[in-house]
């Protein structure tokens, strides 16, 4: 029990709606209750509503409001990007991007990629029955 | 009975449809008398004004105008409109707005505080919350003055409690949304989950 996830200045968040759908954005100052000023390095600054964002358990050092330039030399030296990518809901958002794009011929390769993983599985298996019986 | 019924939907569906774009806009508007024989050149004169478009803003110039002055739209001339933008849309400020409006017993005087990235939202949070807070309508507000005021002469504690560096606070009650309107059900299989 308890918070892990605090809005503060230096939060990575990801955007859950609207038009920067899936972006990640990092707290740089507090407007009111309800609202953030957010900055990626790829956005220019704006507020937007704690309704769009999800904290993440990445925070930087950042002061408040830092220049654009700062806030990006802040983001790479804590390897935001990194640390993202090898989160498992990182992982997970990724591998959720690479399905939806896949080709039909991707998707024959997937199938056939999965037959066999399935069949290795189950030959192991067999080897195990056998050992044990 | 009916009558009041009609109007009470009537701001309702007002309400919903301006939610998705009142923005308001503050405009410079310069106008003067129409010269005339005795008066070859009346004075100028120039307001700020806060409106949803230019049309309401030059009428609202007159408004305050003949308040004033003894001129009316009908003989005088607006000489320009121009908008006024957020010089710095990036940066937070505490906006101080002084305000007159009519409630139902009268006149009274208002100071109001708002914390935002540009004078429009915080006028606009003015008039939402005038509407919310004290059932005072657009058109009964007068806006005297508007300030940024720095954190150090804030006098409200609403303001000034974002007055903090290391500001940090959880958030308690986080409903998950689905990301597009078209996603949305009306029936769920589980509950949802708040935690964050």
């Amino acid at each position: 029990m308890g918070f892990k996830r605090y809005v503060e200045i230096g939060r990575v968040a990801l955007i859950n709606y609207g038009k920067d759908y899936g972006k990640l954005v990092v707290i740089v100052d507090v407007v009111d209750q309800n609202r953030a000023l957010v900055d990626a390095p790829d956005m220019v600054r704006s507020q937007l509503n704690f309704k769009r964002l999800t904290l993440t358990d990445i925070k930087i050092d950042i002061n408040r409001a830092p220049r654009k330039k700062t806030l990006i030399e802040a983001m790479e030296k804590a390897d935001v990007k990194g640390k993202w990518e090898n989160s498992s809901w990182g992982r997970k958002l990724i591998v959720q991007k690479k399905r939806a794009s896949l080709n039909d011929f991707d998707r024959f390769k997937v199938m056939l990629a999965k037959i066999k993983r399935g069949g290795l599985v189950r030959q192991e298996l067999a080897k195990l029955k056998k050992e044990s019986a | 009975m009916i009558e009041g019924l009609f109007v009470g939907l009537l701001i309702g569906s007002i309400c919903v449809f301006s939610f998705l774009f009142v923005q308001y806009h503050q405009y410079q508007v310069v106008g003067r008398a129409l010269p005339t024989e005795s008066d070859g050149h009346p004075k100028i004169y120039r307001m700020k004004l806060w409106n949803t478009n230019e049309v309401r803003a030059k009428s609202k110039f007159w408004y305050f105008l003949r308040k004033l002055k003894k001129v009316k739209k009908s003989n005088g001339q607006i000489l320009a409109i121009n908008e006024i933008f957020e010089k710095n849309p990036t940066k937070i400020n505490n906006y101080g707005i002084w305000l007159r409006y009519q409630s139902r017993t009268g006149y009274h005087n208002m100071y109001k505080e708002f914390r935002d990235t540009t004078l429009n939202g915080a006028v606009e949070q003015m008039y939402s919350e005038m509407a919310s807070r004290h059932r005072v309508r657009s058109p009964c507000i007068q806006i005297i003055k508007t300030a940024t005021i720095p954190a150090k002469l804030c006098k409200r504690e609403s303001t000034k409690q974002f007055h903090n560096s290391k500001i940090k606070f959880p958030l308690v009650f986080k409903k998950v949304r689905p990301p597009t309107r078209k996603l949305k059900t009306t029936y769920k299989a589980s509950r949802p989950n708040l935690f964050v």
